[in-house]
């Protein structure tokens, strides 16, 4: 023992320097979250709700003014002092990282707004005990009962910090770290739904084994490449492929494995299915952070790895991101067409959306790095608001998400009506909402190219307009149903929400330049 | 060009304040009701004192082309367009009549619209034309021009269907409307011309690439004169676009006085005059806008000639009228001047002739059929008084407006020379002869011979606010265009912006013998018509069986029925077939494809079974495919 110790001594361990104020916006976050759990266990009941959410908010906001005063940092962390000092720069922070750090800060932000809504329902949409068993006496004392829980708030703070981490990770184990601290608490806030709850809870059983499916596949893929470059680095992986005299068996297979895993998170098709019934079993305001903060983190993640470590193999991986992407658009387009439920139709969108962000994808430019960055922004809000209008038109058992309920809508609430127009224009691309401007950039992005590729994804996006329009006619010109849902007034929180939303959805429509020039301005990498 | 001081940066006001007015008029509503009418007649009188410093602090100045640049309006790029004024003579002579004979129609109109319950939305409407068409002829770039005409043609199109409930006024508004996009259509090609050529619109910038060190072909020049032909023939009620002007007379009087008659139908010259440099690079257009000028004019005279509603005469004298001066700048360097001289006259005594007319109509309780008028001069004095001024006006008597003015153009037409010269100017002296015959034989039948009114009507002259814009006018008809021409006056002083006024040193014919034979023509004329009118006993119905010409004459040269069997049939057509088109070929295709990705949206629909082992399988299933691909791609 004593003997190893001074052997330790000899040999001089070198402590890499970690610029923590680069990292600052994942510890806040983080610190956030460990504050949660100790408010959750110190809190009296009737003070804890209103703790939980201004930690919650108060963390998230903090780390958004920190990563806008980062801006335009450049730096890769730890440092390496050492030769062989492990992690050394496994965290970059550029301009792409902090880009979509901040993103996926104002949308938790949002995201958490809508969660923490408790007018609409008895209690909020999320259930008190997840555990009890379904249709015990326990639980249908709960579904009456205003108890909420506050754990989902912790819960999320944990994901943000595993989405905050995803992106900027440029050493393949950490960002398989990142994506199971995004995920856990993902699998869990899945089957919190208050109302229908045995449908919630298969929701996050499927979720979690097909999610464990995929980090298999995506740590395969690791150990993969790993064999190939000696390194788990993107950087180092991108040096092998020039230096190592390994078979390209190793490096594409490993690279064919770790996309999937990332793919799947992205919610891409042949990856999809889990998509829709977690986006339906889950509570309205969970799917609606699911569908905006992790693809964010999701594509950042893709983004690193295809633009650092595998930037010289560009032609090799093109096709498959052609393929994928066609996949994923035409299974969205396709697919939504017949759906009758308003919820599983924005599933199917997500999907379609996720096609098109990766239509952006098939070149390495400064140009396309900006569009996806500025459409996941755009999809974002536009999806967090949509979604969070799903929760104000409601049924005695709960949300109203089948389509015919929706019919006639306008003549009984031309507000949300017409919000809701709003929103599902900007979904179908319609110029002047922000769903046009990014898909505008994606394609133009794309069209030197990838011509061909650009005009399915024109043609497919004309074919979803189809079931968006649906909706706006039926909620405009329909006749509404004899017994039609009640429209829930939001609370304070879900009503900012919302408003942030739509607003973003049409200012970034009208005016986009500023937000454009931002994107443009951060789109380069370190590391 | 110098720059604005002074008085003159205030200009851009010239286009502020009556689109203000017509704003407040317009979405106030009823709150303005009892003022509205006030206001709206004191912004053109305010704005035409403004016009006459404007017009002297212009005068004093040895360079008399002003530039008042306000802001950029469309910075794109290579494409850049500001919004400036030009403050010409060229543009200070319209600004003066629209503010001066529009200020004197506005008052008229107090009177008039008086007991109109929407005389309100009338002056709004009034406002909002003066201020277009101020800003049609300050710009001073053809983007800003364009703006103008499309507003003066909007405010046009609102006045003529001023009583809508009216199936006919309705439809009078739509027509012009469709004459004046044919119009539109020719001036916007001739801007995108502009631009594809030179990359500006600015006149400034247009014109220097035209005259000495223009580097414009021949074949440019001539395209874009025609498109802004086209556009002039539109608004001006010009041959073959002619037909919507004698309609638009549904409209309220001081309309067919102000925007039909006075200052609106005037913007084609006005356009082809400040578009010189491109009209002289070219003198096949040139050539076309004298033989439209020419057509025009007979069409306008004969058609004057059958027509038994007052204002309808008078609407196809204007159309004759404007002939003449289209005729006029279609002669080219020279004589740009003095088609502008003939359109101020015109002004003048075409709206006092209208107002009479409106004078007339008020009396008779709106009715307007020249065959249930006659012997309105004893009952309505001062009204005939001044209609008679209008008359001796439009015919050329000796010293009267048109004596100074007309008869220039004649002259001008004859002194081109050549074969079309002699052409041109025989159709001119026609024109005024039948000019002299249809005016007199309107002049007869509504004020001279016995009463022919029908049994409720009243007739008694109109009060001082109607009377007092008249009588001004009236006289204007009679001095004005001495006032103009006296030493070469407004020829002068238009040189800046359209070239020196050249009067050709050997006449073909001798100015006093062609001076007497167009006087010997205008005699004849009215000779004519005293015979066939003055003499007999007017019929109260309109009879039937008369000559070809005056059937021809009644149904317009049948220029419509021409329009309907031409170009609107034709268009029912076609656009009935694309209808069938759209219906089975469109909608079929589009149907069928729509079916076929619903039929494979509800078969794929079912892989979404929602058993995790089978979304496992697809996933192991994409796995390796997105492997085989790709090795495929690497070991190719």
């Amino acid at each position: 023992m004593t003997h190893l110790l001074l052997a330790a001594g000899n040999t001089a361990v070198s402590t890499p320097s970690v610029s923590y104020h680069a990292l600052a916006p994942i510890f806040i976050v983080l610190g956030a979250a460990m504050l949660g759990v100790l408010v959750e266990a110190a809190v009296p009941r009737a003070e804890r709700f209103t703790v939980q959410l201004m930690v919650t908010i108060v963390g998230l906001v903090a780390a958004l003014v920190v990563v806008g005063l980062l801006h335009g940092t450049r730096t890769t962390t730890p440092s390496p002092t050492g030769n062989d000092a492990f992690f050394a720069g496994s965290l970059s922070i550029d301009g792409v990282g902090l880009f979509l750090q901040g993103t996926v800060l104002a949308l938790a932000l949002v995201a958490a707004l809508l969660v923490s809504e408790r007018s609409v329902d008895v209690g909020s949409p999320i259930v008190a005990s997840a555990a009890v068993v379904v249709g015990s006496a326990d639980d249908r004392r709960l579904t009456t009962a205003d108890r909420v829980q506050t754990e989902v708030f912790p819960l999320m703070l944990f994901a943000v910090s595993g989405m905050l981490i995803f992106p900027i990770a440029n050493n393949l184990i950490l960002m398989f770290v990142a994506l199971e601290v995004l995920s856990l608490p993902l699998y869990l806030m899945a089957g919190l739904a208050r109302r229908r709850r045995l449908l919630s809870q298969e929701a996050s059983l499927k979720y979690f084994l097909l999610g464990a499916f995929a980090s298999a596949f995506f740590l395969y893929g690791l150990a993969l490449l790993y064999g190939y470059a000696d390194t788990v680095d993107l950087p180092g992986i991108f040096t092998a492929q020039q230096t190592s005299g390994k078979s390209d068996v190793l490096l594409y297979t490993g690279l064919a494995l770790l996309l999937v895993g990332l793919l799947f998170k992205a919610s891409v098709a042949p990856f999809h299915n889990w998509t829709v019934d977690v986006y339906v079993g889950a509570p309205t305001p969970v799917t609606a952070f699911m569908a905006s903060c992790t693809k964010v983190a999701a594509f950042g993640a893709i983004l690193r790895v295809l633009f650092v470590g595998f930037s010289s193999a560009e032609w090799n991986w093109r096709p498959v991101i052609w393929a994928v992407a066609i996949a994923s658009m035409v299974v969205g387009a396709v697919l939504g067409l017949t759906q009758t439920d308003i919820k599983r139709i924005l599933a199917y969108s997500s999907i379609a959306h996720a096609g098109f962000i990766l239509v952006g994808m098939v070149a390495i430019t400064k140009q396309s790095t900006a569009s996806v960055m500025f459409y996941v922004l755009t999809y974002g809000f536009t999806t967090l608001a949509a979604f969070g209008m799903l929760m104000l038109v409601r049924d005695p058992d709960g949300e109203a998400t089948q389509l015919a309920r929706w019919s006639g809508l306008a003549r009984k609430s031309p507000v949300v009506a017409t919000v809701m127009t709003v929103l599902l224009l900007s979904m179908a691309g319609i110029p002047l909402t922000s769903g046009f401007t990014g898909k505008f950039y994606v394609f133009r992005a794309a069209w030197d190219t990838a011509g061909p590729l650009v005009v399915i994804a024109l043609l497919s996006s004309a074919v979803a307009a189809f079931f968006y329009l649906r909706i706006v006619v039926m909620m405009f010109f329909a006749e509404p149903p004899v017994d039609s849902p009640t429209i829930a007034i939001p609370g304070w929180a879900a009503s900012v929400a919302l408003t942030v939303g739509v607003v973003v959805t049409i200012v970034l429509g009208v005016f986009p330049q500023p937000v454009i020039d931002l994107a443009s301005k951060a789109s380069y990498f370190t590391g | 060009m110098i720059t604005a001081h002074g008085i003159q940066s205030y200009a851009w006001l010239l286009v502020a304040i009556p689109a203000a007015s017509a704003l407040i008029l317009l979405t106030l509503g009823r709150a303005a009701d009892k003022w509205g009418h006030l206001l709206g007649a004191l912004v053109p009188v305010g704005l035409f004192v403004y016009a006459v410093f404007l017009f002297f602090s212009v005068k004093g100045q040895s360079n008399r082309k002003v530039d008042l640049h306000m802001f950029s309006w469309i910075p794109v790029a290579r494409f850049r367009v500001d919004a400036g004024l030009l403050l010409d003579p060229l543009a200070l002579v319209f600004v003066l009549l629209i503010t001066g004979v529009g200020s004197l129609i506005h008052i008229y109109a107090v009177g008039y619209m008086a007991h109109d319950p929407g005389r309100r939305r009338f002056f709004g409407y009034f406002n909002l034309f003066v201020a277009a068409m101020l800003l049609l002829v300050l710009a001073d770039n053809y983007l800003a021009v364009y703006v103008g005409w499309e507003g003066v043609g909007l405010a046009s199109y609102l006045l003529i269907g001023y009583y809508y409930t009216r199936p006919s006024a309705a439809t009078a508004g739509n027509k012009a409307f469709f004459a004046n996009r044919v119009g539109d259509v020719g001036l916007s090609i001739a801007i995108m011309l502009m631009f594809a050529y030179f990359g500006t619109t600015s006149f400034a910038g247009v014109f220097g690439h035209f005259g000495h060190g223009g580097n414009a072909t021949t074949g440019v020049a001539t395209a874009i004169a025609l498109m802004l032909l086209l556009g002039a023939c539109g608004k001006s009620g010009q041959f073959p676009l002619q037909t919507w002007l004698p309609d638009a007379m549904e409209g309220p009087t001081p309309v067919s006085a102000l925007i039909h008659a006075a200052t609106m139908v005037t913007a084609g010259v006005y356009l082809i005059a400040r578009s010189a440099p491109v009209f002289d690079a070219t003198s096949a257009a040139r050539t076309v806008v004298t033989i439209v000028g020419a057509i025009t004019l007979l069409y306008g005279c004969i058609n004057g000639a059958g027509q038994d509603d007052l204002k309808r005469v008078l609407a196809n004298s204007t159309v004759s009228q404007i002939g003449y001066m289209f005729l006029a700048v279609g002669l080219g360097p020279g004589v740009y001047a003095i088609g502008i001289v003939h359109l101020l006259g015109h002004g003048f005594f075409k709206a006092a002739l209208f107002l009479s007319a409106g004078s007339v109509m008020h009396a008779m309780n709106d009715r307007i059929d020249m065959r249930r008028f006659g012997g309105l001069w004893r009952v309505m004095p001062i009204t005939f008084f001044v209609f008679v001024c209008g008359y001796l006006a439009i015919i050329g008597f000796p010293f009267a407006t048109g004596f100074w003015t007309k008869d220039k153009i004649i002259e001008a037409a004859f002194d081109k020379g050549g074969t079309s010269g002699y052409l041109l100017g025989i159709i001119a002296l026609v024109g005024a002869g039948l000019t002299a015959f249809y005016m007199t034989r309107a002049l007869v039948m509504t004020f001279l011979g016995k009463r022919r009114w029908e049994p409720d009507v009243h007739p008694h002259e109109c009060g001082p606010v109607m009377w007092l814009p008249m009588a001004v006018l009236a006289v204007l008809s009679l001095v004005g265009g001495w006032l103009l021409i006296f030493g070469g006056g407004v020829q002068e002083w238009l040189t800046p912006s359209v070239g020196p006024s050249v009067e050709a040193g050997v006449h073909t014919v001798s100015k006093p013998v062609l001076t007497a034979i167009t006087l010997v023509v205008v005699a004849l004329g009215i000779a004519g018509a005293w015979v066939a009118f003055g003499t007999r006993t007017i019929p109260e119905e309109q009879p039937q069986n008369v000559t070809v010409v005056t059937r021809a004459s009644r149904r317009n040269l049948y220029a419509d029925a021409f329009n309907e069997a031409v170009l609107m049939r034709p268009g029912q057509w076609f656009s009935r077939a694309l209808v069938f088109f759209d219906n089975r070929g469109v909608d079929g295709v589009v149907n069928g494809l729509s079916a076929s990705f619903g039929g494979g949206s509800s078969r794929f629909r079912r892989l979404q079974s929602g058993f995790v082992r089978s979304y496992a399988l697809s996933m192991l299933g994409g796995t390796v495919a997105v492997i085989a691909v790709l090795l495929a791609v690497r070991f190719q």
